[in-house]
């Protein structure tokens, strides 16, 4: 991590960049903030370990907008999302110096089942431990490394950064699950078992929008759920309806656009797998369009706003 | 799921103006019958098709919808259906993965011409509707009278 | 005192719920949140903090107001009516129970809430000890002893019994139609619970955290401090600490196009939605930082300065837990005690 800092501190003094976007540390290991520093001596606060999920990505489409360029430190899965972003237009490339940090797996602190965690140790960078203790109120417990892993790094798409000024640090495969096994599962389940799953998870939902927010690819300026024009509420969750319909119409949006990094499911406050709907439209665009993986490069056309004249017809194998 | 003989499906079919407004047309100047319960929209080009008219039609009580266009390659603005047929394929392998049974979904391509097409097509349809019974996954229970 | 054996807690609800809704928490896909008893449901007492608050039961995520339906050219009104059957919502922690003082507050007030008056006429609330704190509990800091919670009747879960005690007449009469169920007993047993309770309080990350920088006249003070500038930046403005809070009461009010008819509803807001409070002319919030700044000193400031000092924070923890980015009232409070020292 004192690599991270000196390198920082050196493009920030040096007048390459304007700011830097990382983390820092909050009261515990597993309570890490994106955050942004204007100075050196701030830079003393910069923090990275196995706790750092989230994906900075989306912060630069407003840091773009200040003077001058931003530092980023992007992980490879979050890479994939800037390099989305600059296919749209929403980022300008001279405005962010990418730092492709390595990344040998993330933990969130909901996979781990214990009352009254206090602190998590063997999460530091870069000497992750297989097992992690666990100091909770209640003694002291173990867990391993994988099983707090999140679900996003148990199918990570790999360890290559696609868009970056300069590397730092290892990186590790971390997949030991495939990556379309549970919608393969879903799929093969008669359709009142699949209603009925989808209407358990999604009748958790309090329309919070965290899933929206966090979004790389849903920065529109005015969402159609902010819309008064909309007729159907986008605070309130009245009916079966809105329940499922928001996750589905968000989905369609970003059809095409989503790289699957995997936010939206961390951030969920009631733990909804909201990566199956994503990851459904993924696995449906690979089989009938070939395979396509958003941000990986900037000149492959999107499968939604490309064609070919010899396309399946939609409900080819269907009943 | 036992059926009402009498009940009527509600269904909502969404045809281009240029091609499939104009043969279901041809259909009724033919005097080729097919069902009451279709509600016919047009649009100017089955690329119009927000798929959130799709699940807007479900929410206000369609039981089956249906979107018609004209043939991949005859598009009136030369490549409007192409984008329509990707867009429709995915969301109606959505819907079905979702568990709203694949029969309440279909796209059809039909000509100016096909005045005999359209009338089958939404004949075969209604009844397919028909035997699935209300579509009660996605309807929005406020507009229930 | 009475007290019950925990295998016999499913005779209580279905005691309970044969006479009048029963709202507590359940556990269903993985997440605890209260709902309403049913003979399948999976109730869960051990979770400590359920996701959502229980205020859905005195101040619903969404409700109807009135109803307009057009019929053969007739135009008719038809108003909700208020609750008139009566509930119990067992479960609620101490600093949930003192949330709702929060909302008597604000729903009580002249001019009265009567959709809200009606339902707290008919609730009972049974409370609920807190047998395992977490540590991102805080209510301690706002003078709440989560070892004897407030509410009707307060009860204790031990390993085998749950302990039962009336503090109220509402609560008085519901454990007169239970005494079947109840059996009488001893307080030490709840004694030497409220000491363990405590003795683990005292253990807590965030029991030291003073209130010393907020109240009634920070209002004036803290609004244009530059730290709100530092704090809000990984705010995504997505309002997951609002609708988790057992203490935040905006609402909205909109129209909802039956095809048929209008149904008029209300629903939770939240102030960090760029549309909130929006106006045709004039917003006074645009920016996230001021919306930021709002909520907290909303929670610490102007809500003891209208109501003699009262906080509407009850230290739950859930924005600590839940928020994505990881800010939370905490760090605020924090923050605000370093500027003043």
């Amino acid at each position: 991590m004192q690599e991270m800092i000196q390198r920082a501190k050196a493009l920030l003094e040096s007048g390459q960049v304007s700011r830097v976007l990382g983390w820092k540390k909050g009261e515990t290991e597993f309570d890490v903030e994106p955050a942004f520093f204007d100075t050196a001596e701030s830079l003393d606060g910069l923090f990275y370990n196995a706790f750092c999920g989230a994906n900075l990505s989306k912060y630069l489409i407003e840091a773009g907008k200040k003077e001058g360029k931003t530092l980023v430190f992007l992980k490879p899965c979050d890479s994939y999302s800037y390099n989305q972003l600059l296919r749209e237009h929403r980022v300008e490339r001279e405005k962010a110096y990418i730092i492709g940090i390595g990344c040998k797996g993330k933990l969130t602190v909901n996979k781990i089942p214990f009352d009254g965690i206090l602190s998590v140790q063997g999460a530091d960078y870069p000497d992750y431990s297989e097992n992690l203790t666990v100091e909770t109120l209640y003694g002291t417990k173990h867990i391993s490394y994988k099983e707090a892993m999140l679900e996003r790094c148990h199918v990570c798409k790999g360890k290559e950064h696609v868009v970056y000024d300069e590397l730092l640090g290892e990186s590790q495969d971390t997949v030991d699950a495939e990556r379309f096994a549970q919608v393969t599962a879903l799929e093969a389940m008669a359709p009142e078992e699949r209603f009925a799953f989808f209407q358990a998870e999604l009748s958790k939902c309090i329309r919070c929008n965290a899933c929206r927010n966090v979004c790389p690819a849903c920065s529109c300026r005015k969402c159609v759920f902010d819309s008064t024009a909309f007729d159907s509420a986008q605070k309130a969750n009245t009916t079966s309806f809105e329940e499922k319909m928001f996750h589905v119409i968000r989905a369609f949006h970003v059809a095409g656009r989503c790289t699957d990094c995997g936010e939206c499911s961390r951030v969920c406050p009631q733990g909804i797998p909201l990566h199956l709907f994503n990851r459904k439209f993924i696995k449906d665009i690979n089989t009938i369009y070939g395979d396509y993986q958003a941000g990986a490069d900037l000149e492959s056309k999107a499968p939604l706003t490309s064609f070919r004249t010899d396309d399946a017809e939609p409900g080819v194998g269907r009943g | 799921m036992p059926v009402n003989e009498n009940w009527k499906p509600t269904i909502v079919a969404f045809c281009c103006n240029w091609c499939s407004y104009a043969g279901a047309d041809l259909a009724g100047s033919s005097r080729l019958s097919y069902p009451a319960d279709v509600k016919i929209i047009k649009v100017p080009c089955s690329c119009r098709v927000n798929p959130m008219f799709i699940l807007r039609a479900f929410e206000k009580g369609a039981d089956g919808v249906i979107l018609c266009g004209c043939h991949p390659g005859d598009c009136h603005y030369s490549t409007g259906n192409y984008y329509a047929r990707r867009r429709m394929t995915l969301l109606f392998s959505m819907l079905d993965y979702l568990g709203v049974e694949s029969g309440r979904t279909r796209v059809e391509w039909v000509s100016a011409a096909e005045g005999v097409k359209f009338s089958e097509t939404m004949n075969s349809f209604v009844e397919k509707v028909h035997g699935l019974g209300p579509c009660v996954r996605l309807g929005d229970l406020r507009c229930k009278k | 005192m009475f007290r019950i054996q925990r295998e016999n807690l499913p005779g209580l609800y279905a005691a309970i719920a044969a006479e009048s809704d029963l709202f507590l928490p359940v556990k269903a896909a993985g997440k605890t949140n209260y709902a309403l008893w049913s003979p399948e449901c999976q109730p869960d007492l051990d979770t400590l903090k359920t996701v959502k608050s229980p205020k859905d039961v005195f101040f619903p995520q969404s409700e109807n107001l009135y109803t307009c339906q057009r019929d053969a050219g007739k135009l008719s009104v038809t108003p909700e009516k208020h609750r008139d059957t009566p509930f119990v919502v067992l479960g609620m922690k101490a600093c949930d129970v003192r949330a709702v003082a929060v909302l008597d507050k604000v729903f009580l007030s002249a001019p009265v809430d009567t959709y809200y008056a009606a339902r707290r006429e008919m609730g009972t609330i049974v409370s609920l000890a807190c047998g395992k704190p977490e540590a991102s509990c805080f209510c301690g800091t706002f003078g709440i002893d989560c070892a004897a919670p407030e509410g009707d009747v307060a009860t204790w879960l031990t390993e085998d019994f749950l302990y039962w005690n009336p503090q109220s007449e509402k609560g008085t009469a519901l454990t007169g139609k239970l005494t079947a169920l109840l059996e009488p007993c001893g307080e030490e047993t709840v004694a030497r619970e409220k000491d363990g309770i405590h003795a683990i309080c005292q253990r807590l990350p965030l029991k030291e955290l003073s209130l010393s920088n907020w109240g009634a006249e920070a209002a004036r003070k803290n609004f244009d401090s530059p730290i709100w500038e530092e704090l809000y930046h990984p705010c995504l403005a997505c309002g997951t600490c609002t609708f988790v809070c057992p203490t935040c009461q905006c609402y909205d009010i909109k129209d909802f196009d039956t095809g048929s008819g209008v149904q008029r509803y209300r629903c939770w807001d939240s102030c960090m939605y760029s549309d909130f409070t929006m106006m045709a002319a004039g917003n006074n919030r645009t920016s996230q930082m001021q919306r930021f700044r709002q909520r907290f000193m909303h929670k610490l400031a102007y809500f003891p300065a209208n109501y003699d000092g009262m906080f509407s924070c009850v230290g739950c923890g859930r924005c600590v837990d839940k928020c994505p980015s990881h800010l939370n009232i905490v760090k605020v409070i924090k923050a605000f005690e370093k500027e003043g020292k």
